[in-house]
């Protein structure tokens, strides 16, 4: 059930778009107002969440570690683990964000017999790691479609990712390994009976989106059926990029479904658990060095708080007490 | 706003990145590729006709070169024969022949659209 909703979402989404363009000609409607609107809510969402975060204070010093912090001179810290100035802090966020070491570092409990043990279990990080840079590849091979001359690295990129030279047009390497990890993050949420138990639809969804985008990807270039106008697509794009849209006809209705489902992904991007892209940069468990024993944190929402001390009390009420035969320290 | 010279410069950064496509392309012209037909050959046909329909060619030329590429090398044929029934060389200089412009024809759509092809690794290019 909580599978089926996100399901029927892209599924009417994809029958939107075949509706909407083969059925109403709605060319300029999801060729052109489409994207736009989805890219201003996608910029300027990331924009809203970004700053709302700046604004929000940090009342503790909140660093997670799993290292020696920094101490006395003859105790070796580790740098990365607990980072006690900006380098540190800096090299673990790197590594954080483009090799998931959080993730790989996952390990498995278990009874064995009578004892506990602990296993590697790096499959979330493997599935994780080939999504997320078969999906950056992907992203940056179709930048062929932004730029009237092509970049060089784009090419140098889209020529690596089909080396292979199977078919025609040759296979990339990045579609395989793209829709494999998509759909292992999708079994892994339906097979494992922890993660299934915790799985919301909002984590469903993003991954439905994905693999429709995907899949109408794949078969718009692989599959005779549903082959498009490249050339079209790139004028398209180009009026786009270039601030003079124009709707163009011809391409072929699965290229809307993939627009479509695409400026879905960006319009939910910000208001979604997909925010976690710039929000890894946020993380005050993350982006604070462990310095708490050298520089002090003072929180930042303290104001002088009004207090009524037990001598103020006691002189406010300094004669009922006595009547009532309570002892008072100043008579 | 806390740390805010941080942050914001990290989004300045980040929305220089995703518009870097538009303040790159904006004003400037989209011209279409439009490979030329504009031979000595093409010009003299009384019918403009390749060896398959317009369509078809523009879409699948290269499953069709591709094709023969795999008929020849297996030894099986060394011809041809359209959907309209005429014969036709399995090779290069059936293309040349006509489309002797290789630039102003081949290179146009694919350098526009950035296609790596393999064709040139095995086969040398026409002269023009």
């Amino acid at each position: 059930m909580k599978a089926l909703l996100p399901f029927l979402a892209v599924v009417f989404l994809v029958l939107l778009a075949v509706v909407g363009v083969k059925a109403a000609g709605l060319y300029f409607v999801f060729g052109v107002a489409v994207p736009y609107a989805a890219a201003a809510v996608f910029l300027l969402g990331f924009v809203y969440r970004v700053v709302k975060w700046g604004k929000t204070p940090v009342p503790f010093h909140i660093p997670t570690t799993c290292g020696q912090q920094k101490s006395l001179p003859w105790i070796k810290p580790n740098g990365i683990e607990n980072p006690s100035g900006t380098g540190g802090v800096v090299a673990r966020m790197l590594l954080e964000v483009f090799l998931f070491r959080s993730l790989f570092k996952n390990r498995k409990t278990k009874m064995k017999g009578e004892y506990l043990s602990y296993s590697w279990a790096p499959w979330l990080w493997l599935g994780g790691m080939a999504f997320h840079w078969s999906f950056l590849l992907i992203v940056v091979r179709h930048l062929r479609f932004f730029f009237q001359s092509v970049p060089a690295p784009v090419q140098g990129l889209e020529h690596l990712d089909s080396i292979l030279n199977w078919g025609v047009p040759a296979l990339y390497i990045t579609d395989v390994i793209f829709l494999a990890a998509v759909t292992f993050l999708f079994l892994r949420r339906v097979t494992l009976s922890q993660v299934k138990a915790i799985t919301l639809p909002a984590d469903f969804f993003p991954l439905f989106l994905l693999l429709g985008i995907g899949c109408s990807g794949v078969l718009m270039r692989y599959l005779k059926f549903f082959r498009v106008d490249v050339v079209g697509v790139k004028e398209l794009v180009m009026g786009l990029v270039s601030l003079h849209p124009a709707a163009v006809s011809g391409i072929g209705t699965i290229f809307y479904v993939h627009l479509l489902l695409i400026s879905t992904l960006f319009a939910y991007f910000p208001w979604s658990k997909l925010v976690h892209a710039p929000g890894v940069f946020l993380s005050p468990t993350r982006n604070l060095s462990n310095n708490s024993r050298v520089v002090r944190h003072v929180n930042p929402w303290n104001y002088p708080v009004k207090v009524h001390t037990y001598e103020e009390y006691e002189n406010d009420f300094r004669e009922k007490m006595k009547m009532a035969g309570v002892p008072v320290e100043r008579e | 706003m806390y740390n805010g010279g941080k942050i914001i410069t990290g989004l300045v950064i980040f929305l220089a990145l995703v518009t870097f496509p538009i303040y790159y392309s904006v004003g400037k012209s989209n011209p279409h590729p439009n490979p030329s037909l504009d031979t000595p050959v093409i010009n003299k046909m009384p019918v403009k006709h390749c060896v398959e329909s317009r369509e078809f060619m523009r879409a699948d030329h290269m499953k069709l070169l591709r094709g023969w590429m795999k008929t020849v090398l297996s030894g099986k044929s060394c011809v041809y024969v359209s959907s309209t029934g005429e014969k036709y060389d399995m090779a290069w200089d059936t293309c040349w022949n006509c489309h002797s412009n290789k630039k102003e024809f081949c290179d146009r759509c694919h350098n526009y659209m950035a296609v790596s092809l393999p064709c040139w690794k095995c086969h040398s290019e026409p002269n023009t």
